[in-house]
């Protein structure tokens, strides 16, 4: 029984072990790479073995359902492409690959964890687990010492106040409804959060360290800086698979606290609302391609959480469709980013003038992701935006849809600006950029799964729908 | 859901075939290699699809006003949404007019385009399957995906091959349209929370409440205004076609223009009758503002190109001016101008793109005195300039004598206010036309001292405007098959607008702050937290 509920969790912590073992040997990246290749392959294989596994573990703070396994094979979906489209590790000190590329399995591995978590302290653990991987290997990055610095002591600092608040909260919680299990808080806090202050407050901080993960208003400080420092293989991790961890568990904070919470709604509505204002203006004026997506995240989030407050079927499954899409997108944009900088360089407008002529697909690649973020048809982003839109009327949040329609229209300037870089400019002809075929494959490979599954979302959406059902 | 539809009975599922054709030829050409052939692959493809296009005409059934070679299918249960297209006596010409336009438009590109000539072909081919399928969408989703999906080729048409100021030109025309038809999306999703469908027939088929109704009117109206354009929204018109390569005016003129027209007439007309009431005087007086400013402005270019653009929101004012009379004569009058603006305009930007291509100027001033050097240009130039101002014979005095016959039938001082449009447009083209055919010039080509020696049109030049010229004088002296071809679909959609305006009628005076009433429930909710 313990085997195969268990099983995704035990390939990666076999993985993780083994990559340990690499870290003690002189291995070449080639080898280093292929091997964690190949066996992140096998555990998103397992992954995708295990979904429909149903089973309670470790005194029932450990649930594998349809939901928790869908996230896994996200976040290890993630993982993979992540590995993939690092291959050459380019920005990463070279004695360090073996170490980087372990960190990045055992973040991924609290966050498989929390993904099953259904206990406080549970949750806390796997994402501390998660956390304090990543807190690791931002400083990994080669060569641009201060800078990375700076991001890791602000991930941390961050970090550790955003899970002080946590603690504070989860005490709070326990205080008043004297159990940290989620399905037993479900009986109880809906009429603690109706009738006691507290138990708005309560919920609240408790989410603060998942609106830390997810880089939203109030939690977003960290974000510009902490992509900007980090190599652009860590930031591709940072910016991707914590968010997807964060959408979930916020989906089942959300849903413990009910659906029909006018306050704790409102709360929610702000932080939506100012995460996507802030965010798209900010945005606009940004030169460096990484700081800028950092503040479109911020954006995104301000979407995801407009689904996650509905607290309903179809809200709740929009949400999860568009952090799926989210992480195809971005991985996308840090695709292009990475092969644009071949010494793992942050990567300006500048640096991206005429890419069209240096690698049409790049350009290509970097068009779709970009419009796919603005959410233009027919793209996954514009499904995405769509069926969190129809959640959030279906609910009445007539005000909120207005304003991220009119956000929508705002962002479209800065997505237009990294479109209009990749395919206008260039006056002097830079050497064309050069790919191995694998590298190449990856790129189609987004390029399609963008576009495909805007066009053709049915699965998809029934896949998200029938997990958050378990919610409900 | 079939009650109001007719399925495909041809052996081939022929709308698709549109769609699917011109995507597959991009698809195609992105592995072929030299521009020559990149060339006539693409004029191959588009010549294909207009071909396919033709039994729309031919098998088109003039006596109904359900929707024809419906094809449907299940796509996205989940939201009840189905993939159905389909046409009716409306969108059936527009798409006639995509289809035909667009291989002109490979041809204007052929030594126009200099660079990039497989993405130009792609780019292209992926613009017209994205237009024809905003015409045949049934469904108010797919007409957004559409809808929005063609910004992004437009955008890189103008924003890759555009002029020196292509990156303010192509920012801004898709900023305005994007910003404009965001709105669109809310109101789709309103109508389907509210009715729980996107069948466009049964959105048409529900009754909604008049607030509701206003709401969804101006979100809708907002978006097919700024693409039309109607006056306050029009400036990004001139920009963009200035900017524009030839292809990408010509598309612009003929076709994407058209867009907020058929929007008016799908989405505003039918589905918010009343609302569609409440508001014709604003409309008509923005129409009748369109009409006169733009022509008014035309008056003062200097550049051809720009010329022409405003006199498109001159034209263009007539179409809506048309469509919100809400009378037989009005609408046919409209959608038969919106055909013949495709076609006129067209013409006369594939002219300007010709003169350009040798001259490499856009002035009146250096373009003048071309009658002694290029008779076939200038005879081709004299038509369809007296075409662009409605002179009697020719395929605009149809529709703008439609449309003001409407008018004087309705609101004689409607009609009355638009005379001197008809009249501005006839003061810019002849002024146009005099000083790039005569100016100063005595009547004898001096081959020694004018030393310009400027290649008339060749054959392919003369294929391309011939082929437009035919449709002037067909639609000009006998406009009957066009005119029939929408009889029916329009009545019906007359029918629609009136059978909805009849019941809040009553309601109308009591609701009448309704808007007002709506905004102050919200400020006081976010008020009250």
């Amino acid at each position: 029984m313990l085997n195969t509920v268990f099983l995704p969790e035990m390939a990666l912590m076999f993985m993780v072990l083994v990559m340990f073992f690499m870290t003690l040997g002189n291995l070449r990246t080639g080898v280093i790479q292929g091997v964690t290749l190949a066996m992140s392959a096998v555990v998103l294989v397992v992954a995708f073995a295990s979904y429909g596994a149903n089973g309670l573990l470790f005194y029932d703070a450990y649930q594998v359902d349809m939901l928790s396994q869908l996230f896994k094979i996200i976040i290890l979906s993630g993982l993979f492409l992540i590995y993939a489209l690092g291959r050459g590790l380019v920005g990463i000190e070279p004695k360090l690959h073996a170490e980087y590329n372990m960190f990045l399995g055992i973040s991924a591995l609290g966050l498989v964890f929390l993904s099953s978590s259904v206990e406080l302290l549970a949750i806390l653990l796997s994402l501390e687990i998660s956390s304090y991987a990543l807190y690791v290997v931002i400083p990994f990055r080669q060569g641009q010492g201060r800078m990375s610095a700076e991001a890791c002591i602000k991930y941390i600092m961050f970090g550790a106040i955003a899970t002080g608040l946590t603690l504070y909260g989860m005490g709070y919680i326990f205080g008043l409804a004297h159990t940290t299990y989620l399905n037993e808080l479900a009986v109880v806090i809906p009429s603690l959060v109706a009738t006691q202050p507290l138990g708005v407050i309560a919920m609240v901080l408790v989410l603060i360290c998942f609106l830390y993960k997810l880089a939203m208003f109030p939690m977003h400080f960290w974000t510009p800086d902490v992509y900007q420092g980090a190599a652009n293989e860590t930031t591709s991790i940072i910016a991707t698979l914590p968010k997807v961890g964060a959408v979930l568990l916020l989906l089942r904070l959300v849903a413990v606290a009910g659906a029909d919470i006018t306050q704790y709604t409102w709360v929610l509505a702000t932080f939506a609302v100012m995460s996507m204002t802030f965010g798209n203006l900010t945005a606009l004026v940004q030169t460096d391609l990484k700081r800028l997506l950092a503040y479109s995240s911020i954006a995104h989030a301000g979407y995801v959480m407009l689904g996650i407050m509905t607290a309903d079927l179809l809200g709740m499954a929009a949400a999860v469709f568009y952090i799926i899409g989210y992480l195809l997108m971005n991985l996308g944009c840090f695709y292009v980013i990475y092969n644009v900088a071949p010494e793992g360089q942050n990567v300006t407008f500048d640096d991206l003038k005429g890419l069209s002529r240096r690698s049409p697909l790049l350009a290509m690649t970097l068009l779709v992701a970009a419009f796919g973020m603005a959410g233009i048809p027919p793209t996954i982003g514009f499904v995405g935006k769509f069926v969190v839109f129809t959640g959030a009327i279906n609910k009445g949040f007539y005000a909120l849809v207005i304003i991220g329609v009119i956000n929508a229209a705002i962002a479209m300037f800065y997505y237009l600006k990294m479109a209009r870089a990749a395919y206008c400019g260039a006056d002097d002809e830079k050497d064309p950029i050069l790919m191995p075929i694998g590298s190449k494959a990856l790129g189609v490979f987004f390029i399609l799964a963008i576009i495909l599954i805007g066009v053709l979302p049915q699965e998809f959406m029934a896949a998200a729908k029938e997990a958050v059902a378990l919610l409900l | 859901m079939e009650k109001y539809l007719i399925l495909n009975t041809l052996n081939y599922p022929i709308l698709s075939m549109l769609l699917i054709v011109p995507v597959v030829g991009a698809i195609i050409a992105m592995f072929l290699r030299g521009d020559t052939l990149q060339k006539y692959w693409s004029l191959a493809v588009t010549l294909i699809t207009a071909l396919i296009s033709v039994p729309l005409w031919t098998c088109f059934d003039k006596s109904t006003a359900k929707y024809q070679f419906v094809e449907l299918r299940r796509w996205f249960p989940d939201l009840n949404l189905d993939y159905v297209v389909g046409v009716d006596g409306i969108s059936m010409l527009l798409v006639l007019l995509t289809t035909f336009v667009m291989p002109l438009c490979v041809l204007c590109s052929w030594n126009y385009i200099k660079i990039r000539i497989k993405e130009f072909m792609v780019v292209m081919l992926l613009m017209e399957a994205a237009m024809i399928g905003v015409f045949i969408s049934m469904n108010t989703v797919l007409f957004y995906i559409f809808w929005e999906g063609m910004l992004v080729p437009m955008y890189l048409i103008i924003a890759i091959w555009g002029g020196d100021r292509k990156d303010y030109a192509s920012i801004k025309f898709f900023l305005y349209t994007f910003a404009g038809s965001i709105f669109l999306l809310v109101s789709i999703i309103a109508l389907y929370i509210n009715t729980g469908t996107f069948f466009i027939p049964e959105l048409m088929a529900h009754t909604y409440s008049f607030s509701f109704q206003m709401w969804v009117f101006i979100a809708c109206a907002l978006g097919f205004a700024i693409k039309m354009p109607m006056f306050p929204f029009h400036t990004w018109l001139p920009a963009a076609h200035v900017q524009a390569p030839t292809a990408g005016s010509v598309i612009l003129a003929s076709i994407l223009l058209k867009m907020g027209g058929y929007g008016f007439l799908r989405f505003c007309l039918p589905i918010t009758p009343a609302a569609t009431y409440y508001c014709v005087p604003i409309l008509l007086v923005m129409s009748l503002i369109s009409i006169i400013v733009g022509g008014y402005l035309a008056l003062g270019q200097t550049d051809i190109k720009k010329l022409i653009a405003y006199s498109s929101v001159g034209h263009m004012g007539f179409v809506t001016l048309g469509i919100f009379l809400l009378n037989t004569g009005g609408i046919k009058g409209a959608m038969l101008q919106m055909i013949n603006h495709g076609v006129t305009t067209g013409a006369l930007f594939i002219l300007i793109g010709l003169i350009y291509e040798r001259t490499h100027s856009r002035e009146i001033s250096d373009n003048s005195k071309l009658g002694m050097i290029m008779p076939i240009y200038v005879t081709f130039l004299g038509i369809f300039s007296l075409s662009s101002l409605a002179f009697p014979g020719t395929n605009s005095f149809v529709g703008e004598f439609l449309v003001l016959f409407g008018a004087f039938e309705k609101y004689p001082l409607v009609g009355a206010l638009a005379i001197p449009g008809a009249i501005l447009a006839a003061a810019y083209m002849l002024r146009l036309l005099q000083k790039m055919v005569w100016d100063d010039s005595d009547g004898h080509a001096h081959h020694g001292d004018d030393s310009r020696s400027i290649a008339d049109c060749n054959a392919r030049e003369f294929v391309q405007l011939a082929f437009l010229t035919v449709f002037v004088f067909w639609i000009g002296l006998h406009p009957t098959p066009l005119l029939d071809v929408m009889d029916t679909s329009v009545a019906h959609l007359i029918s629609q607008v009136e059978a909805g305006s009849v019941i809040p009628e009553v309601v109308r005076t009591g609701e009448h702050h309704a808007l007002l009433h709506d905004a102050g429930v919200w400020i006081k909710s976010i008020v009250s937290f």
